[in-house]
């Protein structure tokens, strides 16, 4: 199947700024990528493709197929000769997934408990960074730019720098003087991992959204703006609808760092299996150390399995993609 | 998976049964232990009190897995008797995330400090607080005073000690040994000519060595060249190289790398079925003595708790497939100095159920509920030594208990963080690798904080 | 986990996404009516100071703390530079130094090159869904994850025994003798490097491919009418036309590299000289007891994000001029 839609971006007809549907796009995509296609692409270019996709799926099939063996083989024989030394079994995936720990909840609470920090930690950020980049590209105020720069060099804020003056700030909350301003928020709940993630999140959130979103054409703003929208109704009924790809990528980002997370969770999850996720789990299981190769192949892939579900369901998203309109408008 | 789920279906249901029958028969505040099946056994835990309203203590610590299961199933009773929820929380990043716990404001009610070094910062920090005298007293009549020390700051008593291991063991395979015609060397020279005559037999290399360990590499290394200072040098100038007194560069602490340089960094020596010298960098301490079993190495140093790392059906015994001999004294008939590690716990909030689980995890009732599950010793004075699961354990128990044993524990662990858990490793990695002796005690020197 | 607990869990999220929903709704639509007369400003408050609010509790007060905490040494004396003058004279940082500039030279580099080859090759082809996702699968592996599935290519056997690691595998099938990849100094960076280009690839393919496909059709065929070949077309017509693109993901991809520590804490933990500032850092702070020390490293690094936010500006101080 051939993939699509070198659609320009942005400039769906009027202010109201209607996307055009995926069909449409299709459709006229077809039609122009059978005149275009293969004309980039040549024989080399196509040998130089397989060899770097081979290159990079190598390291991971042969984990993946480590997964099956029994640890004594891995650690004695090359996963490639699994012929010469056949052996497969299933035990690995049984100890990562249902744990001999009796006292230990199953793999299956840390599971929801990834889905559950996870999707609202996608969710915030998105909005709110989208929010602030929209101000920082179409509101004039003094001193934008500053700012916007000073943002940008958050990024480099190491996290591990951060993480105790936010559980501070969690577990005393903000007193000025004797005068509580800001409650400690409980721990054992979800809620410091949001926070936490959300923050984190922002600079560079803000950074590549606003990237998307000032390359908007200036036009359809003005217009909007002329017909005396205000920058809330803007900002909903064109940048939103216009910004979805970018949206949906970045989401797609965001979820697989918040998903791959270790070091947040280890220090917001208030130290309850409540709410720590299945990286804290595997972590445990595998032993920071890497000893066991064994259960490591499994928990990895363990772990894997759902962001994939994520870059699969969403990958159509990419066609449009993050940057789509980063031609010079 | 199917047994322990519909375990767990009964546990809960015997649980109610069994309250439903508390409740019939008595009434009011007064323990489910006056009643029902639940109340056999609960004599052992009057003195901890009984408290109304299940009231949760938080232990945090390094132990994680079957162990974790192990030390609730030590405290299963105690929590049965006294009210007492226990909630234990293991993480391997527990030396990082207790400093930021600790300093964020939200720390466990109990921590289990693996390194007295650690602990010592956080009681520095004013985090740790004094346990009431029933720990103390606990401590006083169980353990030797030194133990007390690794948990006293200044004259304050702060932590009790929990679980202990014997460093300095060698391990090696009877049969082979026998087979051979190898003795059990009885002083430092002699371990040096049988490392000698097993490599000139040519039939295996004497010794495997591993100190690969994610980023407390090298560590293994460490308790090599301890085990060697102390015995070469006594405890005395063990105390003042752990306080910085006697350096790095001192001839007595470069005489003891050497010693372990002519066994380890010499290619015809080591490192069977790993490679050259440098494999014991890329080699975890996890997978070192394994070869062992094969007969390709004849020995491997490392502490009494590798006994979990022998596969399945491996007997450890003196007469089975390996056993461990403790690293010889320089003279023969000397000091039995050995050195070892524990753990301590120590409590960030007063209350009076973390006063009772600290007061139990210090008595000698815990000490043996734990030692008879199998897996760790202690050396606690009221441990009978005949409820360890091996005869290793047993062993180990007795030299701990021995009045005559002078024990030093770990010198990384009593060292400061920038030595002990960084320096010291790094520096042994960059010998292993090559460098030589001077360069690495320079080093590592160089980094005490002034 | 009972049923009570999901329930319970699911209800937490439903809340705070309703919750968020509801702040966020009511927000717009208070500075939507916000008086006349200000209007302008309002919007703006309304708009950023969610987000600023969440900067500065997270991220610019952290940031001011560990300023102020590089000036002090581990008991707590003010000890003004040292702690800098410590990081530029002890032999260690200084090779975590020289390495982050290796890191951060090639990482970027590599993985935007390879990426943006990839993204063009496979640019309409067959099946480029699937090629993309081959590429991209590293990126929804977690550092760590990634770390061990490359330890397990480097991992060494002597030549008596079978390889397990395909990479010496490959070099005794060729002839040679395995050799410790992480050990030999000074390629053993190189090959840490590559886990992070590994991943990184993933996002500069993403992004530049969809960057590719936004550059206007019409141009393309118009460049192929006047008979210009492929690689011509490629040169002056989509390189242009994704220049925007390619800043960012430099941008975005050397900043991640900076900030990486995960990787070389798994591999070597900073050992033959493999060690960089983030890792160093790290050390420092959480294991040697130093946090002045560790600090200094972050701010270290900050300064080294300079030069990037500098070049950034002047492209963002073109675009406003073009527009």
């Amino acid at each position: 199947m051939s993939s699509v839609a070198p659609v320009e971006l942005p400039i769906p007809g009027g202010v109201a700024g209607r996307a055009p549907s995926l069909e449409e796009e299709y459709t006229e995509a077809t039609t122009k990528v059978g005149r275009v296609k293969r004309n980039l692409t040549s024989k080399w270019a196509t040998v130089a493709a397989l060899l770097i996709a081979l290159l990079w799926t190598i390291p991971t099939f042969g984990l993946f197929l480590s997964s099956f063996r029994p640890a004594v083989l891995i650690k004695t024989t090359g996963w490639w000769t699994i012929f010469s030394n056949p052996g497969l079994t299933l035990d690995n995936y049984r100890d990562v997934l249902f744990s001999s720990s009796v006292t230990a909840p199953q793999l299956g609470q840390y599971f929801v408990n990834s889905v559950a920090i996870s999707i609202p930690a996608t969710i915030f950020p998105l909005v709110l960074a989208s929010m602030a980049a929209y101000a920082f590209a179409w509101m004039n105020w003094k001193g934008r730019d500053v700012v916007f720069v000073l943002v940008f060099a958050l990024q480099i804020v190491p996290l591990q720098m951060a993480l105790i003056p936010l559980l501070s700030f969690f577990s005393r909350g903000i007193t000025i003087g004797n005068a509580l301003i800001i409650p400690p928020t409980p721990s054992g709940t979800y809620a410091q991992l949001w926070f936490a993630h959300t923050a984190f999140a922002l600079p560079l959130a803000i950074f590549l959204l606003y990237n998307f979103i000032s390359q908007v054409p200036g036009e359809v703003i003005e217009a909007a703006r002329v017909d005396g929208a205000s920058h809330g109704q803007i900002f909903l009924r064109i940048i939103i609808p216009l910004a979805m790809p970018a949206l949906a990528s970045f989401a797609i980002f965001q979820f697989l760092w918040v998903w791959n997370d270790l070091l947040v969770a280890l220090v917001f999850s208030g130290g309850s299996p409540d709410v720590a996720p299945l990286t804290q789990r595997l972590a445990e299981l595998t032993g920071s150390r890497g000893q066991d190769w064994q259960r490591l192949t499994a928990a990895a892939f363990v772990s894997i399995i759902v962001p994939l579900i994520v870059f699969f369901s969403l990958q159509r998203y990419f066609v449009r993609g993050l940057l789509a309109g980063s031609t010079k408008g | 998976m199917r047994i322990t789920r519909s375990k767990r279906v009964i546990i809960p249901l015997a649980g109610a049964a069994a309250l439903a029958l508390a409740l019939t028969a008595c009434t009011g505040d007064a323990p489910a232990s006056s009643g029902g099946t639940a109340a056999a056994g609960c004599e052992d835990y009057s003195t901890y009190g009984t408290f109304t309203g299940s009231p949760t203590v938080n232990i945090y610590g390094t132990i994680v897995d079957v162990e974790a299961d192990q030390l609730n199933q030590s405290w299963a009773d105690f929590e049965k008797c006294t009210g007492i929820t226990i909630k234990y929380e293991g993480s391997q990043e527990f030396e990082t995330q207790i400093n930021v716990r600790a300093q964020g404001g939200n720390p466990p009610d109990l921590a289990i400090f693996p390194q007295p070094g650690l602990l010592d910062s956080m009681i520095a920090g004013g985090y740790i607080k004094t346990p009431a005298k029933s720990v103390e007293d606990n401590v006083d009549a169980n353990w030797s005073p030194d133990w007390k020390t690794y948990g006293t700051v200044d004259g304050t008593f702060y932590a009790a000690p929990l679980m202990a291991s014997v460093k300095g063991y060698i391990w090696y395979s009877p049969a082979f040994f026998k087979d051979k015609g190898y003795t059990i060397p009885t002083t430092l020279d002699e371990l040096t000519s049988l490392t000698a005559k097993i490599a000139a037999d040519g039939t295996v290399k004497p010794w495997c060595a591993g100190f690969a360990s994610g980023e407390a590499s090298g560590w293994p290394g460490t308790d090599w060249v301890e085990d060697t200072v102390l015995r070469q040098s006594g405890s005395q100038v063990y105390d003042d190289w752990t306080t910085g007194a006697v350096k790095f560069t001192d001839p007595k602490i470069t005489s003891a790398f050497d010693y372990v340089g002519n066994l380890l960094k010499n290619p015809a020596y080591v490192n069977a079925g790993f490679g050259d010298v440098t494999s014991v960098n890329s080699t975890t301490f996890q997978d070192a003595g394994l070869p062992i079993l094969q007969d390709q190495c004849a020995m491997m140093h490392q502490a009494s708790f590798y006994e979990a790392q022998w596969p399945e059906g491996t007997t450890v015994a003196p007469d089975g497939d390996v056993y461990g001999f403790l690293m010889p004294p320089a003279k023969a008939g000397g000091e039995q100095a050995v050195t070892g590690g524990g753990e301590m716990v120590g409590a960030f909030k007063t209350s009076d159920e973390i006063t009772a689980v600290q007061t139990y995890l210090s008595s000698a009732l815990w000490a043996n509920n734990r030692v008879s599950i199998g897996g760790v010793i202690s050396a606690n004075k009221g441990l009978d030594p005949n409820n360890a699961k091996s005869p290793l354990a047993v062993d180990s128990i007795k030299i701990l208990q021995d009045p005559n044993t002078t024990f030093r524990f770990d010198a990384s662990d009593l060292m400061p963080a920038a030595v002990g858990s960084n320096s010291f490793w790094k520096g042994i990695v960059n010998w292993i690798n090559g460098d030589d002796t001077q360069t690495v005690t320079t080093f590592i020197q160089s980094t005490w904080p002034q | 986990m009972t049923t009570a607990d999901l329930l319970g869990k699911l209800e937490q999220v439903v809340i705070a996404l309703a919750a968020f929903a509801a702040v966020i709704g009511l927000l717009l639509f208070i500075i939507d009516r916000a008086p006349k007369k200000r209007k302008d400003f309002f919007q703006l408050i309304g708009f950023v100071t969610p987000a600023f609010l969440l900067l500065i509790i997270g991220l610019v007060y952290p940031a001011i703390r560990t300023a102020i905490q590089s000036l002090y040494d581990a008991k707590g004396n003010f000890i003004g530079l040292d702690n800098f003058v410590w990081a530029f004279t002890q032999p260690d940082s200084l090779v975590s130094l020289r390495n982050t500039v290796i890191w951060v030279i090639l990482t970027p580099i590599a993985s935007t090159a390879i990426g943006l080859a990839y993204a063009v090759f496979i640019d309409k082809s067959r099946g480029e869904k699937y090629f993309k996702a081959l590429v991209f699968m590293p990126m929804a592996i977690s550092f760590v994850g990634a770390s061990i599935i490359w330890k397990f290519v480097y991992e060494y056997r002597p030549t008596s025994a079978n390889q397990i690691g395909i990479l010496n595998q490959l070099v005794v099938w060729l002839g040679g003798e395995p050799v410790q990849w992480l050990q030999s100094v000074p390629a053993n960076t190189v090959f840490l490097v590559i886990v992070m280009v590994w991943i990184q690839t993933g996002f500069a393919m993403v992004v530049l491919s969809a960057a590719i496909k936004g550059v206007p059709t019409e141009i393309v065929e118009a460049a192929q009418l006047d008979g210009t070949n492929a690689f011509q077309r490629f040169l002056h017509v989509t390189l242009p036309g994704i220049q925007g693109s390619l800043v960012v993901v430099v941008t975005t991809i050397s900043i991640a590299t900076l900030k990486v520590f995960d990787i070389v804490r798994t591999m070597t933990a900073g050992n033959f000289d493999t060690s960089v500032l983030a890792n160093e850092m790290y050390t420092q702070a959480f294991r040697a007891g130093e946090p002045g020390r560790g600090s200094a490293l972050a701010l270290i690094l900050f300064v080294l994000v300079l030069p990037i936010v500098i070049y950034n500006v002047r492209v963002l101080r073109k675009q406003r001029e073009i527009r």
